[in-house]
């Protein structure tokens, strides 16, 4: 667990469609990184999101001062997609050559895609499309381990528990549990530990496999 | 992790600009704040709600803008420091009761809390609130980041107290809703008790009646006040320089913009060619801080968002004092070196500085650029539309039935909320709503509609409205459509909160902002008193709606249908799942069916998927929310509903 940054600022942009807990994560994501002593700056486009738009969170990571609630095109360090192609959506804008990139697999359809005007692609697609555009990828199956654990939405916070495994920012899973203690009902604790866990081992389990 | 009482002084916490902008009006000891919802701007009130106390802190959710400014008015009037908030066109709704409260001046310290929203990432306007300050003669402050959100918050109170006026405190979407380190200060004591003191003359500021009159004398006193804010302004820690001493180009810039300014200079490294000098006080001006930065160099790129309102008063003051600051080459909107809609970001204002010094702004390389080409294109788009489950989308089925089964080619006047999607997408209100304006103005434009009869207009004319709506301006138009006999049908869509932007209290509920019961205004018995002809339903009956529609369209003059069925997202429904649904396959025509998929294809409901391979309809059971409505709409009665068992 490095303590300084990779790069100053370090710029995280988390990803999904409006319902996915977007918000939240990047909230809890940088709660964490404000108790590590960092000033962060966080910009959300989350205007009309509940109705299935896309959502998108800049996070700036600084040691020193606040930054432009936007990133710069194609400026991002790491790209978190709640959401296969908002991942896709936001490496076509933010993507550069050593930009890193956490991916959840599981799609959540526009309303073109179910009324057949439009074509999602293919799991495989999606794969090969991240992985030229990244210098490192992640695939996770999120939202299906977090309906094991009986609610979807916990699939940002498996996402979360991934950057965590990823090693590339200075949180952990006790820093994570001192951020949700104040913000969450102690009985929903336990499960969101659970989903961070998983987030986490899933990236080590599959660290050396160079993508 | 947001706000609460604990916190103590001198914790560093994380923000939303919304939040901070609360925080420092707690920290000014505010007694009573008042507001309509609209985005940007709801949170500022949530948080202050969840602060209120009686007798210390009174947060009311007003039925609009102006009501809500009236009430922070009240306050002021009787010594207590008080704030009203809405968003950009909000300040619209209550400028004429702005225009005179101006006039009369205020006691307590009062600020005005506008939240713009530059880019209508959740607006259907790009609506100025900065014109307004000057319009009103007012001062206006801007915070560019969190910390500031939350200080100069705080100070808008003394200003304003200093001043015995309202003062403007505005915001944008990008600070009210970013987020950002805040050092929390003191909370203050609170003291002093409510009395309006109103035994001493007209002219008596702190003791007589509280009036715009006498006008002329009020006017001039108005304006003597500003010049007292400017004075002020002149010495304000929140107007800063940095940059070199001469630098080659000056930035003038406030709000969001300074952090887009200060990352465009540092992506171009030209740190060391370019000044920029972030203003707080944004109007009036102080032209004797103006001018010794004017002083510095030739070359001013004024940076802001959506219209030259910065560039024009810094070209007047250039214009005053061209004498000892010579001539000036101005940047800005006017020349097109940013442009004059939309929002801006650090790119944009790199591109600026960029032609202007003659420097490249950071390119792709060659190959990287090479793999992102066509890479937006081949995505498919992701068009807004109703929730899984949402009421509004049964009740634009049913009127787009009853509309096709009328052959007038009747059509619905749309209005502001969740319900608005409907014009702003056509295909998520079936191509039924056409109109869309302001809060009510469906109501108001279906009355004029309604009395174009005699001009050979046949078709029929539905006015849609919300629950908060209703409230909010739709009455009076109601009213009028009522008093002179216009033909419509007005479609309250009841769905039991204010649900775009996140479920405050209107008048309609049983509790107000404060969690406190309250009486409810009930629209059906207000409708009754006009003596209109009201009908009850559930849009999730979609037979029932239909066919009352067209028995409605059919008839004379006004006619009110409230169609009531609480939002998806409600906290009563949000993640409970009232029926188990299903695609009986044996059923599902698909391709064939000669309603040509109508489920995914036209009815949309992202519960529904259309599954490539089997040629089937299907429900995807992560979105899906068990509202059991498209059951109705399938006519081969493939689609199947069983009541959930209840975990
Ligand atoms: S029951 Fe049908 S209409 Fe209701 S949310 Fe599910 S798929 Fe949509
Ligand atoms: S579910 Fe019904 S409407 Fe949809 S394709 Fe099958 S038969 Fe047609």
């Amino acid at each position: 667990m490095k303590e300084t940054l990779a790069k100053d600022p370090y710029n995280i942009v988390i990803t999904g469609v409006g319902g996915q807990g977007n918000v939240m994560a990047s909230r809890v994501l940088s709660n964490m990184l404000v108790r590590k002593g960092f000033k962060v700056t966080i910009g959300e486009t989350f205007g009309m999101s509940q109705r299935g738009g896309s959502v998108m969170s800049h996070i700036r990571v600084s040691s020193e001062s606040v930054w432009s609630p936007q990133i710069p095109k194609g400026g991002a360090d790491l790209i978190v997609a709640i959401e296969p192609i908002e991942g896709i959506r936001v490496l076509a804008g933010y993507g550069n050559r050593s930009v890193k990139v956490v991916v959840n697999l599981r799609p959540i359809y526009p309303v073109g895609v179910i009324t057949g005007e439009e074509e999602y692609p293919s799991e495989e697609t999606i794969r090969a499309k991240v992985t030229a555009l990244a210098a490192e990828a992640r695939f996770l199956a999120a939202t299906e381990e977090a309906i094991r654990l009986g609610n979807p939405i916990l699939g940002n916070i498996i996402m979360i528990g991934a950057v965590a495994g990823l090693g590339v920012l200075p949180i952990d899973r006790d820093l994570f549990e001192s951020v949700i203690r104040d913000g969450m009902p102690a009985a929903r604790v336990e499960v969101n530990l659970r989903a961070f866990a998983i987030g986490e081992a899933f990236v080590f389990s599959v660290k050396e496999e160079k993508q | 992790m947001s706000l609460d009482r604990e916190q103590k002084e001198g914790t560093e916490v994380l923000l939303m600009g919304n939040e901070a902008i609360a925080r420092g009006a707690l920290e000014a000891g505010v007694r009573v704040a008042a507001g309509y919802p609209g985005t940007p701007s709801s949170e500022i009130i949530e948080t202050l709600s969840r602060f209120s106390e009686a007798g210390k802190l009174y947060v009311e959710w007003s039925t609009n803008e102006k009501v809500a400014m009236e009430v922070a008015a009240a306050a002021s009037f009787a010594g207590l420091r008080s704030l009203c908030v809405m968003k950009q066109n909000g300040v619209n709704v209550a400028s004429d009761f702005l225009l005179h409260l101006t006039g009369s001046g205020t006691r307590g310290g009062m600020i005005l809390i506008t939240c713009d929203d530059p880019g209508a990432l959740s607006s259907v306007n790009e609506g100025e609130s900065r014109h307004f300050a000057r319009l009103m003669e007012i001062p206006l402050i801007e915070p560019a980041d969190f910390q500031e959100a939350k200080e100069m918050t705080r100070w808008a109170f003394d200003l304003s107290e200093q001043i015995r006026n309202v003062v403007m405190v505005r915001s944008v979407t990008r600070m009210s809703h970013a987020s950002g380190n805040v050092v929390l200060g003191i909370l203050p004591t609170l003291k002093g008790k409510a009395e309006f003191l109103c035994d001493g003359p007209l002219t008596d500021p702190v003791r007589g009646p509280v009036t715009s009159a006498p006008v002329i004398a009020k006017h001039r006193l108005q304006q003597e006040k500003l010049q007292k804010a400017v004075a002020l302004f002149e010495e304000s820690p929140f107007n800063t320089y940095q940059g070199p001493e001469k630098p080659e180009l000056l930035i003038i810039t406030s709000s969001a913009c300074t952090l887009y300014s200060r990352e465009a200079v540092s992506l171009l490294r030209a740190e060391g060619r370019v000044g920029i000098l972030k203003l707080g006080t944004t109007w009036p001006l102080p032209p004797a801080l103006l001018k010794r930065h004017l002083l510095r160099t030739k070359n001013v790129l004024i940076v802001e968002e959506v219209l030259p309102f910065l560039e024009d008063q810094v070209k007047i003051l250039c214009a005053e004092q061209a004498r000892e600051i010579g001539i000036k080459t101005f940047y800005g909107k006017n020349d097109g070196a940013l442009p004059m809609v939309g929002e801006l970001n650090p790119d944009l204002v790199a591109a600026a500085i960029g032609r202007i010094l003659g420097i490249d702004p950071p390119a792709i390389p060659a190959e990287y650029g090479e793999k992102l080409r066509g890479l937006t294109e081949f995505l498919p788009k992701r068009d807004q539309t109703f929730c899984p489950g949402c009421p509004h989308r049964a009740s634009y089925w049913a009127i787009r039935e009853a509309l096709q089964r009328d052959h007038r080619g009747g059509f619905v006047c749309g209005d502001i909320g969740c319900y608005a999607m409907a014009a702003l997408f056509q295909a998520a209100g079936f191509h039924t709503a056409k109109t869309l304006h302001a809060m009510g103005s469906g109501t108001g434009i279906a009355s004029g509609f309604g009395k174009l009869g005699p001009f050979g207009m046949t078709q029929p004319v539905l006015a849609v409205c919300g629950d908060s709506t209703f409230y909010h301006a739709a009455i009076p138009a109601l009213i009028n459509a009522v008093h002179q006999r216009a033909d419509m049908t007005f479609v309250v869509l009841d769905n039991s909160g204010t649900a775009m932007t996140g479920f405050q209290s209107h008048p309609g509920l049983d509790v107000n902002a404060m969690g406190e019961a309250a009486p409810m205004v009930d629209i059906a018995a207000l409708c009754r008193a006009m003596g209109v002809p009201v009908t009850i339903l559930d849009p999730f009956e979609l037979i029932e709606t239909r066919e009352t529609l067209n028995r409605l369209l059919e008839q004379p003059e006004v006619k009110v249908l409230i169609l009531k069925q609480s939002c998806a997202l409600s906290p009563e429904k949000k993640g409970k799942k009232r029926f188990s649904m299903r695609v009986d396959e044996t059923r599902c025509r698909g391709e064939d069916c000669g309603c040509n998929r109508l489920c995914t294809r036209i009815f949309r409901c992202p519960g529904l998927l259309w599954n490539q391979e089997q040629k089937r309809a299907e429900i995807d059971e992560v979105i899906c929310a068990g509202c059991g409505f498209c059951v109705r709409i399938c006519p081969a009665e493939a689609i199947r509903s069983e009541e959930a068992v209840k975990p």
